[in-house]
């Protein structure tokens, strides 16, 4: 882009620029064939004619929605370029929630990575904190106790609960079902109640931490698991009939923002959106973390990829969540719920009563922190977004030198030009909703 | 795979150790992770091989600044460089992953898009420009994606002053 006049001084310094979404008239081809022709496989010859095809600049308004939008999900911004009600083009624009959480990492002990990832995914966040341990631990080569893994099992997947039942809340908000929009809240407060019960925190748990988690599961926490495994199935069978069964519902869904599993595959776009188009891929069944190759549940798999599929599928997920969370109760076992391995793990609160070099120790772990073997891994886990891996390069010291985080989120935000092409304005806000895009993730 | 079994049969000759290739690149496992080193040259052709072999989805590139840490293991052959992408492949029918690891030297940071074959590289390659810098050559929309249009410099850079940034909005008064 080129600036043909002087910006006046205000405008300048707040300008975007080449960020935006250009003109039509002025989009070169190039850009025409990555905003039509990435996933169509259009060819550069197809573009330019679709280019001359295209409708005058006169005819065509570019609008934003957001950054302040409250169905872009926070601070997410769409620039559409509309020709009356149909979206022609869209473009996400990201960055605004960016907090550098990745140089901030570099920052931190390995002890202390736990607290900075877990903003990112903030309704997910002991996922964020499971791929970052899990890193650790491979880089440390270390295997947590059994115990340990089968919390993280059980914290994870009422995690996966709480998050959906937030999707559908916010997704029934944007439709313009406020009442689902309260009973998706109310029914994420007690999953977040659990949750709270057993970190003290009811977001941001800093729970899940390198070799195990921070503490043991309190008294009583199988009630408070079955309170919550008998409350909702009630509650579910209550939003099937509120929503599934109403025809406004489905017609403001179906068909929707529809997508292909080659689109999906060609986008790297993971997780609830690829499994609506009827791809069978579930990393927790596919390539198995933690334990769950002992346990049984079902994936769940849509046929048309469009917002209903996408949303009865997280629907379902709480089903199969409430079944893993069931056999976790059943199979706990007993045991250390954290690796004794006196590298990592700081002793206990009562032997730094009793012993100096306990106390030394305890100081020394969490002011110096561990130190990790130089190396490079990459582990993945299925979020309820997608995959969500975590990238470590370690040069041999206790703070890790390059921290990555593959955020579901941004990936699949990749594929909302793709599913806005040609839809009404008010489908971009189920769209957008369906994506279930967190910011603190995408911008991280 | 059967690439990677062949090998392994050969390296019985205990004078001279073939290192390992698959896909004609060479080949490091890190924690059971297969791990590709190809150079800046053969890093579009594999990525076609790689793609037409089923790997067919990107999953994660990113860059790492290895400004301060030169001593790094590589295998024989490839010069450590100051950059280096790294992307994620996965392969759904046969549950496999690679990570490509490719050196990119600071004097010319430019690497081949791989938009072409995996589209869904488009933002992780933007995101990778806009922190270290590195140019896609290719890319069809190479813009900054998460800071400001504005930012000067590339925030994940090692060398990059995260003490003393000013003030975003250059009206106000810095605090210092």
């Amino acid at each position: 882009m080129t600036a043909t006049h002087e910006l006046p001084t205000n405008v300048n310094q707040t300008s975007e620029g080449a960020q935006e979404l250009t003109s039509a008239g002025v989009v070169a081809a190039g850009e025409r064939l990555r905003e039509l022709g990435a996933v169509l496989r259009l060819s550069e010859n197809d573009a330019l004619l679709a280019e001359r095809e295209q409708v005058s600049d006169d005819e065509t308004m570019i609008i934003n929605m957001g950054p302040q939008h409250p169905s872009t999900h926070g601070v997410l911004r769409l620039m559409l370029e509309l020709q009356g009600e149909t979206v022609l083009r869209c473009k996400p624009i990201i960055g605004y929630l960016h907090t550098g959480m990745e140089r901030t990492g570099e920052e931190l002990t390995y002890l202390q990575g736990p607290t900075n990832v877990t903003r990112m995914d903030y309704a997910a966040p002991l996922f964020t904190e499971l791929a970052f341990s899990l890193t650790v631990e491979k880089l440390l080569d270390i295997e947590v106790p059994e115990r340990a893994i089968w919390i993280r099992m059980l914290m994870t997947e009422m995690n996966r609960i709480s998050s959906h039942l937030l999707f559908m809340a916010t997704n029934g908000m944007d439709l313009g079902a406020v009442s689902m929009m309260l009973y998706g809240w109310r029914e994420r407060e007690e999953a977040l109640r659990f949750l709270q019960e057993v970190t003290g925190l009811r977001m941001n748990h800093n729970y899940i931490r390198p070799g195990g988690v921070a503490a043991d599961l309190p008294d009583g926490w199988r009630d408070g698991v079955l309170r919550l495994l008998d409350m909702l199935p009630p509650r579910l069978a209550e939003y099937d009939t509120l929503m599934n069964q109403q025809p406004i519902w489905r017609e403001r869904l179906q068909g929707v923002g529809a997508i292909t599993a080659e689109e999906c595959l060609a986008l790297g776009v993971t997780g609830p959106m690829l499994r609506s188009t009827g791809y069978d891929w579930d990393l927790r069944r596919d390539m198995p973390y933690l334990a769950f190759d002992q346990i049984e549940f079902d994936v769940v798999v849509g046929s048309y990829g469009d917002c209903f599929d996408r949303y009865a599928i997280r629907l379902a997920e709480i089903h199969e969540s409430m079944k893993i969370v069931r056999q976790c109760l059943e199979k706990m076992p007993k045991g250390d719920y954290r690796i004794q391995d006196k590298k990592v793990t700081p002793p206990p609160r009562a032997r730094i009563d009793e012993s100096m070099e306990a106390l030394i120790h305890h100081f020394k772990i969490f002011t110096e922190g561990f130190k990790v073997p130089e190396g490079e891994a990459y582990v993945a886990i299925e979020s309820p977004r997608g995959e969500l891996g975590c990238y470590i390069v370690s040069d041999g010291s206790s703070k890790p030198y390059r921290m990555h985080v593959r955020a579901p989120s941004f990936v699949n935000l990749q594929s909302l030009p793709h599913l806005m092409q040609g839809s009404l304005v008010a489908d971009a806000v189920a769209i957008i909703s369906s994506v279930d895009p967190i910011l603190g993730e995408v911008d991280r | 795979m059967t690439d990677v079994d062949a090998q392994d049969g050969e390296v019985d000759t205990p004078t001279e150790i073939a290192p390992e290739t698959l896909f004609g690149t060479l080949l490091t496992r890190s924690h059971e992770q297969l791990v590709l080193h190809p150079t800046r040259e053969e890093y579009a052709g594999l990525l076609a091989t790689l793609q037409a072999d089923g790997y067919h989805s990107i999953i994660d590139l990113c860059g790492v600044d290895y400004l301060t840490n030169f001593s790094r293991e590589l295998p024989p052959g490839i010069t450590p460089e100051r950059f280096e992408v790294v992307v994620n492949l996965i392969n759904h029918r046969e549950h496999a992953r690679l990570r490509l690891r490719v050196q990119i030297p600071e004097s010319d940071p430019v690497l081949p898009t791989a938009f072409g074959l995996y589209a869904g590289s488009e933002a992780m390659e933007r995101e990778t420009f806009d922190m270290f810098g590195i140019v896609f050559d290719g890319h069809p929309d190479l813009t900054r994606i998460l800071m400001p249009e504005d930012w000067i410099g590339h925030p994940l850079r090692k060398d990059y002053d995260i003490g003393r940034i000013p003030v975003q909005f250059k009206g106000a008064p810095a605090n210092r």
